[in-house]
Formats: C-alpha cells, sequence, structure tokens
C-alpha cells in the first residue's frame, strides 16, 4: 500500500446528506480528506436581482424563501431593515413587537427542529428524525392558523403585522411551549448519553474561537467556540431586551458542542415564548403610519382616506428617503443581515443579503480537512445550512 | 449626534484617505479611497477592534461616477459596534485589492460580488464564478443587465 495517489469523489449536488443541492468535491487519501471543494449555486434565483424591480411591500414573500425552514426570520430581518431605512422602527405597536418575538423564537424552534432531525439522520439516528418531525407538525399548524400558509407565511408587514392572531392560538402556542423542554429532554435520553452519537460527534468538526471569528461563522456554530455573542441582546430589536433568557456559549468548539447548544437554545426559546405569552396586551398591530401601512378595511370601504392610502400603497408603494442602512438578526442559524440602499424611488436600490449560512459553509473545507470522510457528514450536519439562503 | 470614533481615528492616521462621512439612522458610513482598502481594513482590524466582517458587496450606481461602490459592513464584537466601510469604483478600472487577507471571510462574498457585479479582486486566492454556472457570459447584478436574462424579450409587466 506505498500508493501515496489521492482519489478525487463528488459528494452531490444530489445527496441526501447535504440538505440540498450543495456539491463537494472532496480529495481523499484513503479514507482521510485532504481537501473539499464546496460548489453552491445550484439554487440560485435571482433573489437581490428580483427585488429591485418590485415595491418595498412585493419583496416579503421573496425572502421567505431563502432560509425556507425560518420563514418568519427572514421576514423579520427584512422587515426591521426597511423600517430603519424609513425611520419609524420606534412607532412599531407593542402588541407587533410582542407577536414578533414569539414567532421568530417558535421559527427558532422549528429550524432547530428540522436541523437535529436531518442531522441525525445522517449519522444514522432514525427515531429522533421522526419525533422531531412530529413536533414540527405541531409548529407548523400554529403557522397555519397564522398566517394562512404552512412555510411560506409571509406574515410580518413593514410597520406590524398583516392580520391579528386568531382567536384560540395563544392556547395552543402555551400548550406547545410549555411541553417543549420535556420533549427535548426525550431527544437528548436518546442521543445524549449515547455512545455512538458521541463517538461521532465529539471531537469533530472542530473550530477555534479566532478561527471562527475570522471565518465569520455566526449564530450557534460561533458562540459554541466560546464567543459570547448574541445579536438579541447585544444589539436588540423587536424588544428583546425586555426579555430574560440566557445566551448559551460553550468551548467545546466541536459538534457535540453545537448539538447540546442548539438543544439548550431550543429551551431559552421555550421560555422567551411563554414571556411574550404573558407580555400580550391587546392593542393596535400596525403602526400609525398611514403612507406606509395598509389601512384596515373598514377604514378602505368607509372613509375617503382610506381609500386612496390603500390605492397608492398597492399601485405606488412608498418611498423612503435616500441613504442606506444594514441590519442583522439573530436567525436561527446565525446573524441574518439585509443592507438595503434607497435611492428615492418605491423599489429598493440594492439589496444585499447576509445569509448565515453563506458564511457558514464557507468554513467547511477548514473543518474537515484532514478529518475522515464519514466526519464531513457529521460536519455538514452540525453547520446547519439550507441552500435556499446561500444560493439566493 | 456626535462623530464616530472610528472616523477622527481613521483621519488621524491616515491624512487623506477618507473622501466622505455620512451618518443616516445611527449609522455610520466612511467612504475611503480604494487604493488605501488594505491599509484601512488592517488599522480598522487591528487598532480599533472591527475583526468581523459581517458582508460585503458592490452596489451599481449606473448613470454616475464612480459607478460602483464596494461595501463592507464591519462589526466590533468587544464594542458591539457597526460601522460601515464603502469604497469607490470607476467603471474603466473596476478592481479593488482583496481584503481576504485581513478577514478570511471576504473569500465567498469577494467571489460572489466578481460573479455578479463584475469587480475583480486584486490578489484573491481563488477569484471563479460561485452562484452563477462557470460558463456564464455577463454580471446579473449590474443595472444594465436585464432581469429576464441576455436573449429575452422584457416581460412588459401588468403596468407598462
Amino acid at each position: 500500500m506505498a500508493n501515496k495517489e489521492t482519489m478525487t469523489v463528488n459528494m452531490g449536488p444530489q445527496h441526501p446528506s447535504t440538505h440540498g443541492v450543495l456539491q463537494l468535491i472532496l480529495e481523499l487519501d484513503g479514507e482521510t480528506v485532504v481537501k473539499a471543494t464546496p460548489h453552491i449555486g445550484f439554487l440560485h434565483r435571482g433573489v437581490e436581482k428580483l427585488s429591485e424591480h418590485r415595491t418595498y411591500h412585493q419583496t416579503i414573500p421573496l425572502t421567505d424563501r431563502l432560509d425556507y425552514l425560518a420563514p418568519m426570520s427572514n421576514n423579520l430581518g427584512y422587515v426591521l431593515a426597511v423600517e430603519k431605512l424609513l425611520g419609524i422602527t420606534d412607532k412599531i405597536p407593542a402588541r407587533a413587537n410582542t407577536i414578533r418575538v414569539m414567532l421568530a423564537e417558535l421559527t427558532r424552534l422549528k429550524s432547530h427542529l428540522v436541523w437535529l432531525a436531518t442531522h441525525a439522520l445522517d449519522i444514522g439516528a432514525m427515531t429522533v428524525f421522526l419525533y422531531c418531525f412530529r413536533e414540527r407538525e405541531e409548529i407548523i399548524d400554529i403557522y397555519e392558523k397564522i398566517s394562512g400558509a404552512r412555510m411560506t407565511s409571509n406574515y410580518f408587514r413593514v410597520g406590524g403585522l398583516s392580520a391579528d392572531l386568531p382567536a384560540g392560538i395563544t392556547e395552543d402556542i402555551r400548550a406547545f411551549a410549555s411541553k417543549m423542554p420535556g420533549l427535548v429532554d426525550t431527544y437528548e435520553g436518546l442521543l445524549t448519553g449515547n455512545k455512538i452519537w458521541q463517538k461521532r460527534t465529539i471531537g469533530v468538526g472542530k473550530i477555534s474561537a479566532e478561527d471562527a471569528i475570522d471565518i465569520g461563522l455566526t449564530g450557534p456554530a460561533l458562540r459554541c467556540s466560546g464567543v459570547d455573542w448574541d445579536l438579541r441582546r447585544d444589539n436588540p430589536y423587536s424588544g428583546y431586551e425586555d426579555y430574560d433568557f440566557k445566551v448559551i456559549v460553550r468551548d467545546d468548539c466541536d459538534t457535540f458542542g453545537r448539538y447540546k447548544a442548539r438543544l439548550d437554545e431550543m429551551r431559552e426559546s421555550c421560555k422567551i415564548i411563554l414571556q411574550a405569552l404573558d407580555k400580550l396586551k391587546p392593542g393596535p398591530i400596525l403602526a400609525d403610519c398611514p403612507k406606509v401601512c395598509l389601512p384596515p378595511k373598514q377604514d378602505v370601504v368607509n372613509t375617503i382616506e382610506g381609500l386612496i392610502h390603500q390605492f397608492k400603497i398597492i399601485t405606488e408603494g412608498f418611498k423612503p428617503e435616500v441613504g442606506e442602512v444594514y441590519q442583522g438578526i439573530e436567525a436561527p442559524k446565525g446573524e441574518l443581515g439585509y443592507y438595503l440602499v434607497s435611492d428615492g424611488s418605491p423599489q429598493p436600490f440594492r439589496m444585499k443579503i447576509r445569509p448565515p449560512s453563506f458564511v457558514n459553509l464557507q468554513a467547511l473545507p477548514q473543518m474537515v480537512e484532514g478529518s475522515l470522510l464519514a466526519d464531513v457528514i457529521a460536519t455538514i450536519g452540525t453547520l446547519d445550512i439550507v441552500l435556499g439562503e446561500i444560493d439566493r | 449626534m456626535s462623530e464616530h470614533a472610528a472616523v477622527g481615528k481613521l483621519k488621524q492616521k491616515f491624512s487623506d484617505v477618507v473622501l466622505d462621512v455620512v451618518e443616516f439612522r445611527g449609522e455610520t458610513t466612511i467612504t475611503v479611497k480604494k487604493e488605501q482598502i488594505v491599509a484601512v481594513s488592517t488599522f480598522l482590524k487591528e487598532e480599533l477592534g472591527y475583526n468581523f466582517l459581517c458582508d460585503l458587496c458592490g452596489v451599481d450606481y449606473l448613470g454616475q461616477s464612480p459607478r460602483f461602490m464596494v461595501v463592507y459592513n464591519l462589526y466590533n464584537i468587544a464594542l458591539k459596534d457597526r460601522l460601515r466601510i464603502k469604497v469607490p469604483v470607476e467603471e474603466k478600472d473596476a478592481a479593488v485589492d482583496t481584503v481576504s487577507g485581513v478577514w478570511s471571510t471576504a473569500n465567498w462574498p469577494e467571489r460572489e460580488c466578481w460573479d455578479l457585479m463584475g469587480i475583480t479582486f486584486n490578489n484573491h486566492p481563488d477569484l471563479r464564478r460561485i452562484l452563477m454556472p462557470a460558463d456564464w457570459v455577463g454580471h446579473p447584478l449590474r443595472k444594465d443587465y436585464p432581469l429576464q436574462g441576455p436573449d429575452r424579450e422584457p416581460y412588459q409587466g401588468r403596468l407598462q
């Protein structure tokens, strides 16, 4: 066996463990990865280009389709960026902010459930997959009752929300958020102490804090390398400063640590949801900005101003003043940023999305080179990528 | 609102590099000379603690001169502070020095910027197309690139 030649293996773009259409060219020496080259772009739909030809309101549905596992987070980042551009951030009613926080955390649970399900399935634990999808189905049902859609919710609006919560939904959410921590314990019972799980995850895909910052990792992946940074706490938006939650920071830097951290984040999310439910008071759900927010239906049919505003917003949209803003939020997978440039027209002049998965995937070669081929699967899982937002 | 602390320090360190400073919605945007971007980036990272490059992208101001802006959204993890740096790029010399030596994060965003906006990054380790196919002609995010693609009738739209 003196042959030192390497072998090149093509993984993807259609492979069950790449979580979408991701292609990896792996150069192998035996079972050891010498070099990994990701190829992306198979799902490119030109969202940024499309947005330049749509009004600010018409761009919201495009954002659903970025990270399709966490549509509400994408909506939230975008509407916050537009609100900042308009300078109406302070005018968002308390009820709208509370509902936004609650749904953003529900979305985090939903996204983490799919991450855990597929990650465990890749490594060979099938039961967890079924459990997680069972719980995710309940979140999707809540989504459907609130927004009418199971995945592409398109629920948040610039200035607030598209509609108020339907009757009885808060009980559903409370019941779900109350039982979810117990279910997380169940998943942990299946995995954490499991010898196979430990052997496949401990010490796999290690990355140090310096390397993680240098390559731009964000979210749980960064916090597991010991960097204490969470935008919900450090640059709060939508009233996150009023909630009591713990930012999960670990220093084990490996796949097992990221697994534990995300599970702990799910428990924290449940706490935030319950706090939001307690805070929820009746009130308006849209800001008092008639030139930006669609008027209530009764105003459209009963008043001439309402009719005019409705007509102008639908046909022309609104025109933010010339300027540029960047808004980052803590999406389930890391920092989701929207950079918006306005030239005073009703369309975004330029919208640049900073998808967390795009930057996190960039760290993959660094994390897998020198490790075994089987660990590539575990590392892709632990990075929690979604190709919809990588390729945009 | 008072001037951002980084502005004074930048002006102090590099006498003629700052072209413009804009405050908008509490965010600071500093436009600097293209030739100095690597030196400015290194200074911001090493001395002022902007150790995290959130994002990098190009903006096409078709019809203006200079036509492009390359935008760097920076973050200081210790101070939790954001800062935006921009460099103007002329159309006939659409090239900037890479900052991937300062922040490794810049690697893919610079590739994306070249792919979609057609701005070259000098000394970049691996400047290939990233989102579009390797044999694609043109740079889709430029303002003179038609929405429907180069070889199709433009969509007339409901409102046209």
